[in-house]
Formats: structure tokens, C-alpha cells, sequence
């Protein structure tokens, strides 16, 4: 309490006309200082740790990617924008784009009806409910290699996956789900899919528990029948939480890579690449640091700018006061 | 007001302690020199990084480095293995940047190893072991750079076919092939009698792309493969041929279902691990197959002590009638170590003893590979590794793997390349495509 009161009067003397100065900023009082040094305080782990880890490697991969360089020797082959011209005309690196944007898509047309559904389903009463929540929630739960290895054990020809679909009278050939490249992809997104449906429909029962009975319950005696009290009262209010897990989904989708990269490393013939599966597999593994970094930097830009739009125009609302201004 | 003194002290002492702890995360960069175990300080410290992460190499190489500690007082050994694509790819060349902490490491050699001397992160070990380099001869010239020596071969072979006796024999086939058309038949017969003729780990690359090494060898000049390793020229004819032959044996038809997701080296699943099961009859690959197989086989059935399988036999890559290229040339390569520019005198000590024939003998007669070390043949006890070394001594000319010579732009674009071909998308003129490309971005 006695911090709170302190703070405020602090604030209310600071703010407030100094008649006696001629000085066009009022001298910093000693509660001020002291104030503003307790800020700084707090902020300068978090603030250090980010700037370490998050800002420092940013802008260092932004100056790798106008070099020429292999990771060894001296940074001292400039060549400009040789790097970004050569990565947005290899058309593997366009590929690995596309996919990226495919499961963008692809999710949020899939994996969030998907997990609306699911969620609402378990929303109501049920028996063993808690026990479908734990068993929806275990695969987002593994990690993505140990997953990833597990799919990887159960997929190849002939494997397990092959012989459960043979015992359930499918006596023919199977796909070859990760090794035809016509096939690869939609194994990987179905893999993604059973990955991550789990997080969604978690955070959307999180979002349910905040939708007040009682509008259900005016519906109802309304006459409302259940569809129609989902589809004008349960899901408008679930929007904030939609609409984060479209964003979560989003960024995920275009920084994915442990899963790629165990289950397929992004083949057969660069059919499931990545940006980032990318990044590793021709900047860390043809030893080109320097064109590594460019894709990188591609990559975060891309990241950076749907992420800003996102917020501006989608969760505008919902971060009103919090992110955004105005 | 003073009530509030204590907790901004409290933050201020947070935020230093948090300093203080970013600071201790930074490597201590003391040169590989000082215990860290509360020795005297007198005491050296040699960082030592493989990648035999099975057995028998990984227990071979603990032994290794207690002899030498045992036989060198006040010398700790920290010998570690590390799967081998992180530790070449990742592992070691950052721990090469940031100048400390490495002593004796893997080292591949060629197109890599001329990149990290250029850097200045090898130690030039020329007058420490000349002797033994110039026992071991021709071999060591993957680990020299303009005539000076930075590192040693422990292991040198070549590669070839592994095949399955018995299955050859379910098959009907007599003797091995010594002809490519011999070859050709081989897979017929196998095919005839519903076994899968060939595994192959494309989906790792390398191992596709050794069938066109091997085409290479046998389409190209001698001096044409040496002339491109250095002007990275790819225009002799030569190159396309070496892919025409490839696209002819990949219509064949001869690999295991899959296989451009097929790893080379993990599981039963794998290339090596199917040649293994007997699920494949042949697997063209280098020395270090049965060492791998036995791996694989100790994990699949539990058994420590699972050894490669018996029905194991090997032949050289057979010969094409007609071909341009030397015909007793083999395509090789080998294993060896490298100290760091800032290692202390007691690594190229430690190099010494791990190349001495004694330890070379011992190290054939566990079977992990084929020694370098003049006088340590007779400890190879495997009968196929044998066969390898004969292979070996036969050839007039042994032609390093071309992805090591050419170094990872170029290697990584050509192995691409090369894949693309197995898996329908590619063509004998994209691989140089390809090669030719990547070497213009160097």
C-alpha cells in the first residue's frame, strides 16, 4: 500500500507545473529517480536475456546474409544482395515457401473446424469426458522427435502402419507415405495435424469455461435449439480465443521444422522442405553461412510482417490497451 | 521510505547476479590447458571429439585415451563421441569458431579440411609426424593442404558391394559379378526369385550418389577427376556419361521399396539395416558396413554381444566393358583425426600413439575398419575386411569419396543432383547443372 501511495504522489508532483524553475524540465525528483531505477531493475534480466539471445543473433544474421562466407574464415567477401537474389529464385527455396504457405492454410481451414467441434462435442455433458481431454491432449504432450521418430518406426513399406491397414482389409498396395513425393506432404500434415489438433482443442475448451451459462440458458427458454445457441451465442464469444490460436497456428506453421526434419528432412526430392528445414540443410550443411543467414533473414521478415499485420487488424480488439494503441 | 531501500537492493542484486550468470554461460576459453577437476595446475586437459558412437570403436577409443593418460602423467583425456552428421556439421565447426576448447578431432579431409586450414583453426603437424605420414604414403593425402600435413588417417578403405551369400545363393547366382552385365543378371535372378536385389539410403543422399561416383570412376580419366577437384571444371564429356550409366541402372529397377526415404544407417529399416535382416541381397557401401550392421543388429535384437551377420560376403564394383576410366581405380576414403591451431604439444603425442601400429593393430583386429599404419595388416581379422584391403592394394588409383574432395557446396549440390536422378526428377545433365552452379557460388 504504502508503495502504491508513494508512486501517485510522486507522479501527481511530476506532473504538475514547477513555477519556481526557469528550466524547461523540471529537475528529476529523488522518488522519481528511485522509481525509474526500480523499472530498470526489473526489466534488465528479462531485457538483457533478450537482447543476448533474441535481438544480438537477429541482427548478426542480417549482416552474415550480405556475405559470401562459409563459417570459418574471415567476414570479408561483401556481395550485397547476392544472397537474397539467389534464394528467392531458387526455386526449391520458392517450394519450401509454398509448402510453409500450404500448412498456414491448411490449418487453419483443418485443424480449427476441426478443433471447434471436437471441443464443443466435450464441452457437454459425457461420460470419461476427462479422460477423452488427457487422451486429445497426449500428442501435443510428446516431443516433436520422439513423435516424429515414432511415425518415422510405423511408416516406411511394409511397416506397422502398413500391416494394421492390410488387417483391416486393405490388401493392395499402399502408398509410400513418406518416400513418393506426391504422397509426403499430406503424411507430414496429417502428422502435424494429430500433433498439434490436441493445443487447439485445449485452448478452445479454455475459451469455453468463459462463455457465460446463463446466455445458453436465455437462449434456451428462448427456444433456441443447441446448433443455434452454438452458432449466434457459444462461438462469437470464443472469437479472442479463435482468433489467438490462428495466430499461434500461423507463426507455428511457418517456423516449422523438428517435425520435418526428423520425419522426412525435408524429402523425398525437397517435396515437404521448409524454410527453415531449408535454412539448416543448405546454409549449416553446404557449410554458406552467409546465404543461410539470408534465408533467415527472408524467414523472419516473412514471420515479422504477418505477425504485425495480424495484430493490427485482427486481434486489434482483443489486445486493445495490452499491444496496440488506440 | 527506507522499507523500500531493501527491495531495491534486492533488484539491483538480482540484475547483477543475473550479469554474473550470462557471464559464467561464455566458455571458459582456456585453451584445453588447466584441470577443471581440482588437479595441480600443471595439468593438461585434451579435448577429444570421434564419432564412433557404437561399439567396438566407442569403448576402443576410452581405452585409448586411459593408455595415454596412464603413459603421461598429469595428461587428462576427455574423449567424447558424438553422432557423426552433428559433429561434422554442426558440432565442430563451431566449436572451431570460437577458437578454444578442441584439441583432437575428426577430421574428413580434402575440400573441408582446406577450409578450416584457410581459417587458421588447424595445426600444421607436418615435422611432428612426418614419419608416419611418410610410412602410411599415398593415404594421406586427403589430410594435407599444399604439401603440409594437418592430421592423420586411423582408418582408409574402399567401397564395394555387400552382399548376402545365402541369398545369392536362394537366387542361383554363381560367383559374384565382374561386369557390369554380370551385375545386370545378378538382379534379374534375384528379382526372379522375390528378393529385393539391392538396398539403398537415398534418402541421406550419399549413398545414392555413390553409384555415380563409382560410374564416374569408370567413365573418367584419373587426371579429369583430379583436374576438377581443384578448377571445379565438369565439362568432359565424361560426367554426362558417368550420369547415363546411372540412369540405365536406376531403370533397372534394383533398389528396395522406398527408398528415397530409406536411411543408410538407422534401424532395421535402413539400407544397411535391411542387408542386415536379409530383407536385401546387396548394398554398395564403404568399409565401415559391418560395423554399422553389427550395431544395428546389437539394438534390434538386445544382444550386446551381436556380431555382423555370417552370411556377409563383399566384391569390388564391377567393371564396364569399354569404359574410358582406369580399370583397377577404386573410390575410397578413410577416417582420420586433425589437432587445433591452439591444441597443446600433447595432441600430436596422443596422434602419434593413436596411429602407432600397435594400437592401429588392435584397432583392426576389433574389426571397426581397415588400419592405415604399415605393419598393422595382420591385425585385421574380419575376412571381408581382408577382401576391402585386397581391393585397396589392388587398385592403381583410389579416388577419395568426390563429395569430400569437392567439400560440402559443391558435394551437397552434386549429391542433390544425383538423387533427383534416382527419384525420376533429374537428369545425367542437372547433376552438372547442378555442381556447376554451386561452384559459382563459393
Amino acid at each position: 500500500m504504502a508503495l502504491t501511495t508513494t508512486s501517485t504522489g510522486s507522479a501527481a508532483t511530476a506532473a504538475g507545473p514547477v513555477p519556481h524553475t526557469a528550466s524547461p524540465r523540471p529537475p528529476r525528483s529523488r522518488q522519481q529517480t528511485r522509481g525509474l531505477l526500480l523499472i530498470w531493475a526489473f526489466v534488465a534480466p528479462a531485457l538483457i536475456v533478450y537482447v543476448t539471445f533474441v535481438l544480438v543473433p537477429v541482427a548478426l544474421a542480417a549482416v552474415y546474409s550480405f556475405f559470401n562466407w562459409n563459417g570459418l574464415g574471415a567476414l570479408d567477401r561483401f556481395i550485397g544482395v547476392d544472397n537474397y537474389v539467389r534464394a528467392l529464385t531458387d526455386p526449391i527455396f520458392l517450394g519450401a515457401m509454398m509448402n510453409n504457405g500450404l500448412i498456414v492454410v491448411l490449418s487453419l481451414l483443418i485443424q480449427g473446424p476441426l478443433a471447434i467441434g471436437i471441443a464443443l462435442l466435450l464441452n457437454r455433458p459425457l461420460r470419461g469426458r476427462a479422460l477423452i481431454r488427457t487422451l486429445i491432449f497426449v500428442p501435443y504432450v510428446l516431443s516433436e522427435v520422439v513423435a516424429g521418430l515414432a511415425f518415422r518406426l510405423m511408416l516406411p513399406p511394409g511397416g506397422p502402419f502398413d500391416s494394421f491397414l492390410t488387417s483391416l482389409g486393405w490388401a493392395g498396395d499402399k502408398p509410400l507415405w513418406l518416400a513418393d513425393p506426391d504422397v509426403a506432404f499430406w503424411t507430414l500434415f496429417a502428422v502435424i495435424t494429430w500433433k498439434y489438433l490436441g493445443f487447439a482443442i485445449i485452448l478452445m475448451l479454455a475459451g469455453l469455461q468463459g462463455v457465460p451459462e446463463e446466455l445458453s440458458e436465455a437462449a434456451a427458454i428462448d427456444g433456441a435449439s443447441w446448433w443455434q445457441t452454438q452458432r449466434h451465442i457459444t462461438l462469437p464469444l470464443l472469437g479472442p480465443t479463435i482468433r489467438i490460436w490462428a495466430f499461434l497456428s500461423m507463426i507455428g506453421s511457418l517456423q516449422l521444422f523438428d517435425m520435418v526434419f526428423i520425419l522426412t528432412g525435408g524429402g523425398p526430392l525437397n517435396a515437404t522442405e521448409t524454410m527453415a528445414t531449408y535454412m539448416v540443410e543448405y546454409g549449416n550443411g553446404r557449410s554458406q553461412i552467409g546465404y543461410g543467414s539470408a534465408v533467415a533473414v527472408v524467414l523472419f521478415v516473412i514471420s515479422l510482417a504477418i505477425a504485425l499485420l495480424y495484430q493490427r487488424f485482427v486481434l486489434r480488439r482483443d489486445l486493445r490497451g495490452a499491444i496496440t494503441r488506440g | 521510505m527506507n522499507r523500500r531501500a531493501p527491495r531495491r537492493w534486492a533488484a539491483v542484486a538480482l540484475t547483477g547476479l543475473t550479469i554474473g550468470a550470462l557471464a559464467a554461460c561464455s566458455p571458459a576459453g582456456d585453451g584445453g590447458t588447466g584441470g577443471n577437476d581440482g588437479g595441480s595446475g600443471d595439468d593438461v586437459t585434451l579435448t577429444w571429439w570421434h564419432n564412433g558412437t557404437g561399439e567396438p570403436l566407442l569403448g576402443f577409443w576410452e581405452d585409448v585415451a586411459a593408455e595415454f593418460e596412464e603413459a603421461n602423467p598429469g595428461v587428462n583425456v576427455e574423449v567424447t563421441a558424438y553422432q557423426n552428421e552433428e559433429l561434422q556439421r554442426t558440432l565442430i565447426p563451431n566449436q572451431l569458431r570460437t577458437g578454444s576448447g578442441l584439441d583432437l578431432y575428426q577430421q574428413w579431409g580434402a575440400g573441408e579440411l582446406a577450409a578450416q586450414v584457410e581459417a587458421g583453426f588447424v595445426k600444421d603437424i607436418s615435422e611432428d609426424v612426418a614419419e608416419r605420414a611418410e610410412a602410411m604414403g599415398g593415404v594421406v593425402a586427403p589430410w594435407q593442404v599444399d604439401g603440409a600435413t594437418y592430421g592423420l588417417p586411423f582408418n582408409f578403405g574402399i567401397s564395394g558391394f555387400w552382399y548376402n551369400t545365402e541369398l545369392f545363393e536362394q537366387a542361383g547366382i554363381e560367383g559374384t559379378p565382374e561386369t557390369l552385365d554380370e551385375l545386370y543378371d545378378a538382379i534379374d535372378a534375384l528379382k526372379a526369385a522375390g528378393i529385393t536385389p539391392i538396398a539403398v539410403g537415398a534418402g541421406d543422399g550419399w549413398p545414392a550418389a555413390h553409384y555415380w561416383y563409382h560410374f564416374a570412376l569408370k567413365s573418367c580419366a584419373p587426371e579429369v577427376l583430379q583436374d576438377a577437384q581443384s578448377s571445379y571444371d565438369f565439362s568432359d564429356p565424361c560426367f554426362l556419361e558417368a550420369g547415363e550409366l546411372l540412369n540405365e541402372f536406376v531403370e533397372s529397377e534394383p533398389f528396395n521399396d522406398g527408398f528415397l526415404a530409406t536411411s543408410a544407417q538407422q534401424g532395421a529399416g535402413s539400407s544397411a539395416g535391411q542387408l542386415a535382416t536379409g530383407a536385401a541381397a546387396m548394398e554398395l557401401m564403404g568399409h565401415w558396413n559391418p560395423g554399422v550392421m553389427g550395431g544395428i543388429l546389437q539394438e534390434e535384437t538386445g544382444d550386446e554381444n551381436a556380431t555382423p551377420p555370417e552370411f556377409l560376403g563383399w566384391f569390388n564394383f564391377p567393371a564396364i566393358d569399354g569404359a574410358q576410366g582406369d580399370p583397377t581405380a577404386a573410390l575410397g576414403g578413410g577416417d582420420g583425426f586433425s589437432c587445433t591451431a591452439w591444441s597443446p604439444p600433447e595432441c600430436t603425442d596422443l596422434l602419434n600413439y593413436i596411429t602407432s601400429v600397435e594400437v592401429q593393430t588392435r584397432f583392426g583386429e576389433i574389426g571397426a575398419g581397415i588400419p592405415v599404419t604399415p605393419g598393422s595388416e595382420a591385425g585385421i581379422a574380419d575376412v571381408n575386411l581382408q577382401q576391402v584391403l585386397a581391393g585397396l592394394q589392388e587398385s592403381t588409383y583410389v579416388q577419395l569419396w568426390l563429395d569430400t574432395a569437392y567439400g560440402p557446396t559443391v558435394g551437397g549440390a552434386m549429391n542433390e543432383g544425383i538423387v533427383n536422378l534416382f527419384g525420376g526428377q533429374g537428369s545425367p545433365s542437372a547433376i552438372i547443372e547442378n555442381m556447376t552452379n554451386a561452384a559459382a557460388t563459393l
